[in-house]
């Protein structure tokens, strides 16, 4: 049970149990779906960018605790944030979750993204994982079809 | 090694009839359950998805490539000889599991989404047009929908489907108002592989033929399950999968009426499936050959002739006798969790438990119970519709064999308590 701890720690629980900016913004100007077929699992982004910065940011999803709390906090950490940064966090969260599992992960300015390297001995969940930041992406570039990850 | 004809073995040995379902021998029958996954005693509980295979399977595949391979069919040498004598005996042995009026009957697919497809396109095709009706249900398996809409946009022909109540069984009065002189054909699963259903497809099979609408059984989570028997049911055409009966990947079977069958175009051109070939006109085999193009999967027809023997070694009663007990602790022993709920609670239900536990994503789920040593299934199923109608975006699904037994789901329900502290 060990690594099933270390997947669902109590940060993951609690975003999962509590999701952090929830619900459609008042105003946005760009919004995501993502979609994941494999499991179901479904995400709306919503923004506020002006200049090149996110002003505000929330999410809508059902799907399972991984993908919600990675998408909960990723919310949490890109407020305020601009879009190269929201960028370069998405590199950093991708190596989170996909350096094998023996090598050492860079957690320099990661700050709570930490919390997700348990995915990377659950292959199967990465897909999970990432969702919400992929949707993300879209929403930045203003994709019009639904992101998904396969 | 080299062989000589004295030493070729019957190519299907007869396995004795056991005269009782003993789980524990019958676990010794299968490699696979022997081992452990993450330190635990594997527990499978996806055999709706496939069913592990016995080791006299395994061992006649294994034989055929070291001793037997040869291309089947107009070899005029020993390997040759003997290869096709294996083929075709294996197609006796699933005309006596089906019970089959002929082996002509017999035509070997990939699998049953394979032989759904043949029959959309030989026998759909060039009998429908625009206004005509297909009738399916609710809780199709995808392979069991998207064919036929394929050739709905063909043809123009339209799919009806008939709806499902809250237990997870069809609604017997809606079908019979789909029926009509409209209606082409009616194609409907045996067994739902995400709801477990069992579905009275003998009133089905009648009530189309009382208009003479052919029918179309699914039998791919039936076979394993359930006795078949095609000319008691009466039914047009029936489908199954070997891998789902502890035969090998990538090969099943449609059965189809002989009447129909002749009537039927080919499938697919190519070799094997011709009398002679001029570049001006070709002169197709008899069935079933005709609907066989192309070199086959031999050692996968051998190895499934090989699983329905085994199958066939065990009194059906025993297995269903077996099955229905496993269902009846099992679901108990799940419904006792706090929070869970099963969703298909037909009156008439084979070894399929769809469940859900409150606040808690399947996903999730699957992923604490695997590390357990457990594998069960998570999401869908190839059954959207089925999760749209009980508006649930996904399940798990613990389905079982005759291999399982009543301490895999005091396991599970340990698990799932896991499950629930986990997220507590």
């Amino acid at each position: 049970m060990d690594e099933i701890k270390e997947l669902y720690q109590q940060i993951i629980l609690d975003h999962n149990k509590n999701p952090k900016n929830y619900g459609v913004l008042s105003s946005y100007n760009r919004s995501s779906e993502g979609y994941n077929p494999l499991c179901g699992d479904k995400i709306q982004i919503y923004l506020n960018v002006e200049n090149g910065n996110i002003k505000k940011i929330s999410f809508e999803a059902s799907g399972c605790a991984i993908s919600k709390a990675s998408a909960s906090v990723m919310t949490e950490m890109l407020a305020g944030k601009s879009i190269t940064e929201a960028k370069d966090l998405f590199k950093k969260f991708q190596k989170i979750v996909t350096t094998d599992s023996s090598a050492e992960i860079d957690f320099s300015k990661s700050g709570k993204l930490a919390v997700f390297a348990g995915v990377r001995d659950f292959p199967t969940r990465i897909k999970c994982a990432v969702l919400g930041w992929h949707t993300l992406i879209a929403a930045i570039e203003q994709k019009e079809e639904p992101v998904t990850t396969e | 090694m080299a062989l000589s004809a004295g030493e070729v073995s019957v190519p299907i040995e007869i396995i004795d009839k056991k005269t009782y379902l003993n789980v524990d021998e019958v676990r010794k029958d299968f490699p696979l359950l022997q081992q452990t996954v993450y330190g635990k005693p594997l527990i499978y509980l996806d055999n709706a998805a496939t069913t592990q295979k016995p080791d006299v399977v395994i061992r006649a595949i294994d034989k055929y490539y070291r001793q037997e391979n040869a291309n089947i069919h107009r070899g005029v040498y020993f390997l040759s000889e003997h290869a096709t004598d294996m083929y075709e005996n294996s197609r006796k042995i699933v005309k006596n599991f089906l019970n089959a009026a002929s082996r002509k009957e017999i035509v070997f697919v990939r699998g049953a989404t394979e032989g759904i497809n043949l029959v959309a396109n030989s026998f759909g095709k060039p009998n429908m047009t625009e206004g005509d009706e297909i009738i399916i249900s609710h809780m199709e398996h995808h392979s069991n929908i998207v064919p036929w809409q394929l050739l709905c946009q063909e043809t123009g022909a339209k799919l009806r489907v008939i709806p499902i109540n809250d237990r997870g069984e069809l609604i017997a009065e809606e079908f019979s108002k789909l029926l009509s002189n409209k209606t082409k054909l009616v194609s409907i699963v045996y067994i739902s592989n995400s709801l477990g259903t069992i579905n009275a497809v003998e009133k089905i099979i009648e009530l189309s033929h009382a208009l003479n609408i052919p029918v179309l059984i699914d039998g791919a989570q039936a076979v394993q399950h359930l006795k078949v028997d095609v000319q008691s049911l009466d039914c047009d055409f029936f489908v199954f999968s070997g891998h789902k009966i502890f035969g090998p990947t990538g090969i099943g079977v449609l059965y189809a009426k002989e009447s129909i069958l002749e009537n039927m175009p080919p499938y697919q051109g190519g070799g094997d499936m011709i009398r002679s070939v001029k570049l001006e006109k070709t002169i197709f085999e008899d069935i079933p050959h005709k609907f066989e193009a192309g070199t086959p999967n031999i050692a996968g027809v051998v190895g499934l002739g090989m699983a329905l023997n085994y199958m066939m070694g065990f009194k059906i009663e025993d297995i269903i006798d077996h099955e229905n007990r496993l269902l009846e602790y099992a679901t108990n022993v799940l419904s006792a969790i706090d929070g869970l709920r099963i969703i298909g609670n037909a009156k008439n239900k084979a070894g399929v438990i769809s469940f859900l536990i409150e606040g808690i994503h399947p996903h999730d789920i699957g992923t604490i119970v695997d590390r357990e040593g457990i594998a069960i299934r998570t999401g869908h199923h190839c059954t959207q519709p089925v999760m749209a109608r009980f508006n649930v975006p996904a399940t798990c699904r613990a389905s079982f064999a005759l291999y399982n037994k009543k301490e895999d789901f005091d396991s599970l329900a340990e698990a799932l308590k896991k499950v629930k502290k986990v997220f507590s």
